[in-house]
């Protein structure tokens, strides 16, 4: 695989047309590059997470600003030079905070997803590969988190949270954790389905003769032949994972403070005031929710059209 | 068709046992009981563990389950600890007002994204077909609660246009036209924030059911025979464009009674959403159940609903 990787770039680097072979990605790469909205929302989504990455360590040695730093002569200002979009009620930076947030929204929204895609794929994997009795329970167990609620679900479980009085520190990774569990259920059918089809195909009768175990034959043979739709649901879900998170903080019970979440500082606009006159403390927050989940939307349908070969334009 | 019927309701038993455990099981999971938080702090201990005999808290798990399951199937679930009152005269208060929103948001969007749906399946990749499609993302990734708020701020704080909260104007005895006039008027906002997120997915559903339709033989015989463009969209290709449109609506049958919890608590709309978060914070467990219980049922009939209408609008399907 790794030589015929090299062969196909040497071809390209010879500026060769494109008759020439190309890897699957490549391929996929292609047509999404054609697809401007989906590049649109890559380079939404590259900005969001750069911004998130080294952001905060900009502004704390450029201008010495942290998460935490509170500027006394400024307390719930008004955008200004020194703080360009204004301070919150106790005198922190809200730009820097929002970068801080930033981070903790797309790490849930990542964490959470892997979370779901590993349990997810492995479930649906093993459901529609042995299919009979297994299948039957595994199916049932999917249909009863189905037809729960999931917010209301989600709700519950983060208040056991708090009733737990878990560290703000660790309940970051709870919230994580939750998100993920919940939110499987989808991936597993769909993985199911398709096992289900190419356990019939011929490569399948190969690996058969070849006397491979049921692990190597699931995880090796059968689970990659899926990627495609697992990428796909996995870069939509972190969109979802974003706003349930951003949701469930609005709510309090999800990152909670003194650790920023974007959710959690929309909050501030419950007071009548901070909605009505301080909008540089609830607008930004929630644009960036926003923008970000719009780019990883805009971007995910893009690669599912990119990956689906029925859709050749 | 009654035999599927009937064994599809049967197989819901089981499931609804599985939820009916796993919400049981998440509150097991928490410390204290609903006594721990919410009573007076004056109360003795004696009154507290009286209390706590008579709602059968001071007994196991399992034999609590029990007294649940038996109250349940007799159609009683239990008095909520917050309302003081029977769960399912709680439920009967307020979800009645989730619906009318819910059923108002649930028709708007039908009317919105359907013709939405097939204006951009039949231009595809036209200017308009990639509008939709951005509007349709927007709706997705906006937080609800976000633009909740924005329109608040927007049309009721700034513009004063609309009223920031509620369902009636306080104190409001109006009847018959001037109060459906006042629930209409109070409605819109939270109306608009339901409608935009629910357009998106019924409008790309309709898009790519129509641009499969579009494509079939039977489309361009219709064309060859001379038929008007309008004739083969909207009577020919539509018509079996919808089918799987259908088991949406279907799923849909949860959502009309759940509420839109959060849109429902921004705008202090007095529907089962807000409800259920008061539940959550007060750990009103009966509430929570009842209503969880209700819900999970929804979803399981809904799901029978739409396999039934899909059967019964594409005669190709028989139901096993």
């Amino acid at each position: 695989m790794a030589e015929l990787e090299k062969n196909t770039k040497k071809v390209d680097v010879k500026g060769a047309k494109k008759e020439d072979i190309m890897s699957p990605w490549k391929v996929v790469w292609h047509r999404l590059k054609r697809n401007k909205l989906a590049m649109v929302g890559l380079y939404t989504l590259l900005f969001m997470v750069l911004l998130a990455i080294f952001g905060p360590v900009v502004q704390k040695y450029a201008f010495g600003i942290t998460m935490e730093k509170i500027d006394l002569y400024n307390i719930s200002a008004p955008p200004s030079l020194k703080h360009p979009l204004g301070t919150d009620e106790v005198g922190r930076d809200i730009l820097t905070r929002l970068m801080y947030g930033g981070r903790i929204s797309l790490t849930v929204g990542i964490v959470a997803v892997s979370i779901s895609v590993l349990i997810g794929s492995v479930i649906g994997g093993i459901s529609g590969y042995y299919g009979g009795l297994i299948d039957g329970i595994i199916m049932r167990l999917v249909d009863i988190f189905m037809c729960f609620p999931f917010f209301p679900l989600l709700l519950m479980l983060a208040a056991v949270l708090s009733d737990y009085k878990v560290d703000p520190k660790y309940r970051i990774y709870f919230v994580m954790i939750i998100i993920g569990i919940l939110s499987w259920t989808g991936l597993a059918r769909l993985v199911r389905g398709q096992i289900l089809s190419l356990r019939e195909q011929e490569f399948m009768q190969a690996a058969e003769a070849l006397g491979l175990r049921d692990r190597r034959k699931i995880f090796r043979h059968l689970l990659p032949n899926t990627f495609a739709s697992i990428i796909v649901s996995a870069t939509l879900g972190i969109g979802s994972a974003i706003l349930s998170e951003s949701a469930l903080s609005y709510l309090g019970l999800g990152v909670t403070p003194p650790y920023p979440s974007w959710g959690q500082m929309v909050q501030v606009a419950t007071d009548y005031y901070a909605m009505s006159v301080e909008y540089w403390k609830w607008i930004p927050p929630g644009v960036c929710i926003f923008l970000t989940v719009m780019a990883i939307n805009l971007f995910g349908d893009g690669l599912r059209d990119a990956l689906d070969p029925k859709l050749k334009r | 068709m009654r035999q599927y019927i009937t064994r599809r309701l049967l197989q819901m038993i089981p499931v609804l046992i599985g939820v009916s455990i796993l919400i049981f099981l998440i509150f097991q999971a928490a410390p204290g009981d609903a006594l721990t938080g919410m009573v007076d702090p004056k109360m003795s201990y004696e009154t507290k563990q009286k209390i706590r005999k008579q709602l059968h808290l001071d007994e196991p798990a399992i034999v609590q389950y029990k007294y649940w399951v038996t109250n349940a199937i007799k159609g009683n679930f239990g008095e909520s600890f917050y309302f003081k009152q029977p769960v399912g005269k709680v439920m009967n208060t307020y979800i009645w007002n989730s619906f009318y929103l819910s059923l108002a948001s649930f028709l708007l969007s039908v009317l919105i994204a359907i013709p939405i749906g097939v204006i951009s399946a039949t231009r595809q990749y036209s200017f308009l077909d990639y509008f939709f499609t951005v509007f349709a993302l927007i709706g997705i990734s906006m937080p609800s609660f976000f633009f909740g708020l924005l329109l608040i701020k927007w049309f009721a704080v700034d513009a004063h246009i609309f009223p920031v909260s509620g369902m009636m104007t306080p104190g409001s005895t109006a009847v018959g036209f001037a109060k459906f006039k006042d629930v209409m008027y109070h409605m819109t906002l939270p109306l608009i924030v339901l409608t935009l997120g629910s357009v998106a997915g019924l409008m790309r559903y309709t898009r790519s059911s129509m641009l499969e339709v579009i494509r079939q033989d039977y489309v361009r015989t219709a064309r060859a025979k001379g038929l008007r463009e309008k004739v083969v969209i909207y009577k020919h290709a539509l018509r079996n464009a919808l089918i799987p449109v259908v088991t949406i609506f279907g799923m849909w049958l949860p959502g009309l009674f759940s509420g839109a919890m959060i849109t429902e608590a921004i705008f202090n709309w007095p529907g089962i959403g807000p409800i259920e978060l008061l539940a959550v914070n007060n750990r009103d467990y009966p509430l929570l159940m009842g209503v969880n219980m209700l819900l999970a049922f929804l979803t399981l009939l809904g799901n029978l609903i739409a396999d039934v209408t899909y059967a019964l609008v594409d005669p190709r399907i028989r139901l096993k």
